[in-house]
């Protein structure tokens, strides 16, 4: 009661504060003239009555302000600092301008990044308890993850105790047919349980059921959010037909829109796996394959570290009801680790990276800040000890001083929210393809209140030395020579400042040197072939029309035809797995020259007989495929470099026999023979040398695969024939969907994408912390030269030349930086350890990046000196001993 | 200028109070009233003394109103109210027990 009470009276003081000034001032006046009629009337003279009570009566207008401070809001004393400060900062723009600049980049681009680094590094996935979720791999020898077989999953589903849920699932590419132009889906087939272990159900209909999930079972379907818009986000919807790869489907439900599926993020449809359950006993089936993903929900209450020992039971115990063949047999156990960690441990490295190198930036940027901070602070020490003078008490003045470092971080702050948005934009048009949670990167309240602590601390760190020093003592010694010399102090902790900021640009720019070298020993790399003028797409077959191998093959050949019709094409081929685009195949080859009979594995690559003429694949010995290579004709092999030398070490491998693929184990079949050993090629990435691979002729392979590759080598620009390219293709067949169009030269830079990636914003942040660093240099140089240009030109009227006083300010300022590089390269070896994962041919230690990038400092550090250093040796003694 | 004795901490209040029970008074005649009536002793800052008021106006404790003197000039008078009567009785209760609890202490030292 008493409170509220206060409270209003506080309110209405406040009101009409002008009022209780004035009876304030009144009452005070009344007081010091009772006071002096009092001391006359004791005897003193009305001149010493007068000094005296005004003497007593003390500071007033320290005294008004403690009523003040009694009956005002603590605000208001924090408004008026705030409105002091404006109009310092208003009276020198350009410091203010400076320093809000380099803080709101520094602000900005922290935040930008953190935006990024949240939702894949610190948010929990967007499910229920996600932290239950867990996916299991199978563990191969080298403790490499595996997929899992549907038999592995049926029987860890039916003997875990830990587990409330568990599904498996593959990537889908259904083509919705009967619109004019084929579109292809992203989707996945899933068991019933798929959205129970994440905790999510459709947003319209049903969720899968048991019911839904067996042998041809009925053709079910869910929408996402996205693509149900997209068809005219009609309710009525459930139970329609939609018309996927010639077949009819049923919506049975819609997925809400802020559904999530960080498993397959462009995945649109979803429908039932409906594997065969039984005949768990052949083994040469799908339900046997490595090919599926396996999620699992843990119970309530169940660790991961029981789960993995309830799993390690089952992988050391198998039961008869689950006969494992040897390709399953579970001997080196299974791989469970949380959801979170599989979808990002991949791009941890590059993020953490990234993140530590923002941090360094901002850093940086506090430090360039605190810096011109503390010169100003010199500038003003007149005004400190002025203030301290009439009546400012140090806590006081810390806090005007705080204030306004406040108000510089607070404008950085909101300068940096803008540079964060556009920040943001950039990062994810920049940003690789594999990036998981792209669309949950983006400006959120998280990210907000990120900037906002950030502002805030950056406020209180840049203000506290600064604002210490200024307070500090002898502040008397101000008002004497308010223009005069700062103490030694400042200079000193100046000096620090900017030898940190040195040692800060050099771990950046190490780090950016480092990835730079790494990009350009990646690009130097043959791929094995010529990527340029090539252009490259993926057609896919889809629809019962193509049920029988001979259509399919028909189809191929006549698109073929058709795209060397196009006027500005050299050549053009298929095949079953285009280098360098994401595509990851291989099969087993078994030699007949092998004594152990034991396969070795190799990309395979089934291709018409151009392939290699348009991919300029060269050719080492025996021929290339012709014409005569078909079906029924012997089986013609072609081999890579690496495997020929490998298996046939100062042999001829022309005319050996091998089986392939399917073919292998099977005595039933022929042997194929090598005709032709071709240069190796970069299949997976450019960092990886892992070559072994084999052709063989379209027409040869088991199978007609019904996606294949189309590369077409052509005269002049690449990309500018897509559409013609397209349009013939469609001419054989109007239903087929082509996807993934791109140049090859495009594919080669984006198979970097990650590295590349981090490489741009190392560039950014340490061209940012050099010119930081410059900047702090420039600045106390000729802070000090200013200072010192008493004792220069007392140097100068001695006898020093304009050169000694040159190297006199250059030694200085070099000095610094010199240190600065040392403390850097020792910080730079540490930090680069964070960096090993990203690195390719490069030591981490690399002494050139080292010396080139200490070399790129001190050049421009040098130039930094020399602008306050001439200006140094210009100066007359007459002039500035006359000033004395 | 010798060290004038410093008043005990949290009595100002209570000694404001009690001065204006006997007559409303303005805040140089409280200060020359609490000089007067403890022999010199006792000495308010005017540093401690203005701040005071505002914080007993704030409490309701005395409310204030401009008069004139007797030599007719315009001075701010405060007088206690109900509420700072009540909170004398309570501060002086709280003071004696304190005293006495000090008396016992040194009396058997």
């Amino acid at each position: 009661m008493d409170a509220i009470v206060r409270f209003f009276r506080k309110v209405w003081l406040l009101l009409a504060r002008n009022r209780f000034h004035r009876e304030l001032d009144e009452e005070m006046a009344f007081h010091r003239e009772q006071q002096e009629q009092m001391l006359q009337s004791e005897g003193m003279t009305p001149g010493e009555a007068h000094y005296a009570a005004k003497r007593r009566f003390g500071n007033a207008a320290r005294l008004k302000e403690e009523s003040l401070d009694t009956v005002g809001f603590r605000f208001e004393t924090v408004l008026q600092d705030f409105r002091y400060a404006l109009r310092q900062l208003r009276k020198n723009p350009g410091f203010a301008c400076t320093a809000v600049v380099i803080l709101g980049l520094g602000i900005g681009a922290s935040t930008a990044i953190f935006s990024a680094v949240n939702p894949i590094l610190f948010e929990p996935l967007p499910y229920p308890h996600a932290g239950r979720i867990a996916t299991i791999w199978y563990a191969a020898e080298d403790g490499s993850r595996i997929p899992q077989t549907f038999h592995t999953y049926r029987e860890l589903a039916a003997r875990n105790r830990s587990f409330d849920a568990v599904a498996v699932t593959k990537l889908w590419q259904p083509t919705l047919t009967g619109a004019d132009q084929p579109e292809r889906f992203d989707g996945q087939k899933v068991t019933a349980g798929y959205f129970r272990v994440l905790g999510v159900s459709p947003a319209l209909g049903r969720d899968f059921q048991a019911s839904d999930d067996v042998l041809h079972g009925p053709r079910v379907v869910i929408l996402s959010n996205g693509l149900w818009r997209r068809l005219g986000a009609d309710n009525t919807i459930i139970g329609r037909q939609v018309k996927l790869d010639d077949d009819s489907y049923t919506v049975i439900g819609v997925m809400p829109l802020a559904f999530d599926n960080v498993l397959a993020p462009s995945a649109e449809v979803w429908s039932p796996l409906q594997y065969d359950t039984g005949n768990i006993t052949s083994l040469q089936t799908k339900e046997w394959g490595h090919h599926l993903r396996l999620v699992a929900r843990l119970r309530a209450g169940v660790t991961m570290a029981q789960a993995r020992s309830d799993l390690d039971s089952i992988a050391r115990t198998p039961v008869p009801e689950f006969p494992r063949p040897s390709w399953a047999s579970l001997d080196h156990g299974l791989i469970a680790t949380s959801l979170q960690e599989d979808v990002t441990h991949g791009v941890k490295p590059a993020l953490l990276a990234v993140l530590g190198a923002v941090i360094l930036v901002l850093l940086i940027a506090c430090v360039n800040v605190t810096n011109l901070l503390l010169a100003r602070g010199a500038q003003r020490h007149g005004e400190f000890a002025m203030r301290a003078a009439l009546g400012a008490a140090r806590p006081r003045l810390i806090q005007q001083l705080l204030t306004e470092s406040l108000l510089l971080a607070i404008l950085g702050g909101v300068f940096g929210m803008v540079v964060a948005q556009f920040g943001v934009r950039a990062l994810v048009a920049l940003s690789p393809t594999e990036l998981p949670r792209l669309n949950a990167i983006g400006v959120d309240g998280t990210v907000f209140g990120f900037a906002l602590g950030i502002t805030a601390l950056i406020g209180l760190v840049v203000g506290l030395i600064p604002a210490l020093h200024a307070s500090r003592g002898d502040l008397h010694v101000g008002v004497q020579q308010s223009s005069g010399r700062t103490a030694g102090g400042d200079q000193l902790t100046r000096r620090t400042l900017v030898v940190a900021e040195v040692a800060i640009a050099l771990v950046l720019l190490v780090s950016a040197g480092l990835l730079l070298r790494s990009l350009q020993r990646l690009f130097a790399i043959d791929p094995g072939f010529d990527a340029s003028h090539l252009l490259t797409m993926q057609v896919q077959e889809s629809g019962h029309r193509f049920d029988d191998d001979s259509a399919r093959a028909r189809f191929f050949t006549q698109a073929l035809e058709a795209v060397r019709q196009v006027p500005g094409v050299m050549t053009a081929a298929f095949t079953s797995q285009l280098p360098l685009s994401g595509d990851f195949e291989s099969f087993g080859v078994q030699f007949e020259s092998d004594p152990n009979n034991n396969p070795e594995s190799g990309f395979r690559y089934a291709v018409s007989p151009s392939y290699f003429e348009a991919m300029r694949i060269p050719l080492r010995r025996g021929r290339v495929f012709d014409e005569h290579d078909m079906a029924g004709a012997p089986v013609a092999i072609l081999i890579s470099d690496s495997l020929a030398k490998r298996k046939f070490p100062g042999q001829d491998p022309i005319g050996q026999r091998v089986r392939i693929g399917p073919d292998i184990g099977r005595a039933d079949r022929p042997w194929g023979s090598i005709v032709g050993v071709v240069g190796d090629v970069k299949q997976a990435s450019l960092a990886l040398s892992d070559s072994d691979a084999f052709y063989t002729a379209t027409t040869q392979w088991s199978w007609v695969d019904s996606v294949q590759s189309l590369v077409v080598r052509t005269r002049g620009d690449a990309a500018t024939l897509a559409p013609a390219i397209r349009k013939a293709i469609w001419s054989v067949d109007k239903d087929q969907p082509i996807v993934r169009v791109a140049t090859m030269d495009n594919l080669v830079a984006k198979s970097e994408a990650e590295r590349h990636f981090v490489l741009i914003l190392f560039e950014a942040f340490g061209l940012v912390a050099l010119i930081l660093a410059a900047t702090g240099i420039y600045g106390v140089l000729s802070g000090s030269v200013t200072e010192r240009m008493r004792e220069i030109g007392v140097r100068a009227a001695l006898g020093a030349t304009p050169a000694n006083i040159l190297a006199l300010v250059i030694r200085q300022g070099m000095t610094l930086t010199a240190l600065g590089v040392v403390i850097g390269a020792s910080g730079a070896v540490v930090a680069s350890q964070a960096l090993v994962t990203l690195l390719f041919g490069v030591s981490r230690l690399d002494p050139i990046t080292y010396l080139g990038v200490i070399a790129l400092l001190a050049g421009v550090s040098a130039i930094a000196c020399g602008v306050p250093a001439w200006c140094a040796a210009r100066v007359d003694p007459s002039i500035t001993l006359r000033a004395e | 200028m010798a060290k004038r004795p410093e008043l005990l901490p949290g009595t100002l209040d209570m000694l404001i109070l009690r001065t204006l029970a006997r007559a409303p008074l303005h805040g140089y005649g409280i200060a020359l009233s609490i000089k007067r009536l403890s022999d010199d002793v006792l000495t308010v800052e005017e540093g401690s003394l203005y701040p005071a008021l505002q914080r007993l106006l704030l409490h309701g404790w005395v409310k204030a109103e401009w008069k004139k003197t007797a030599t007719n000039r315009r001075a701010r008078y405060y007088s206690l109210t109900a509420a700072g009567r009540k909170q004398l009785g309570v501060e002086l209760s709280q003071f004696e027990q304190m005293m006495a609890a000090i008396g016992r202490v040194l009396q058997d030292a």
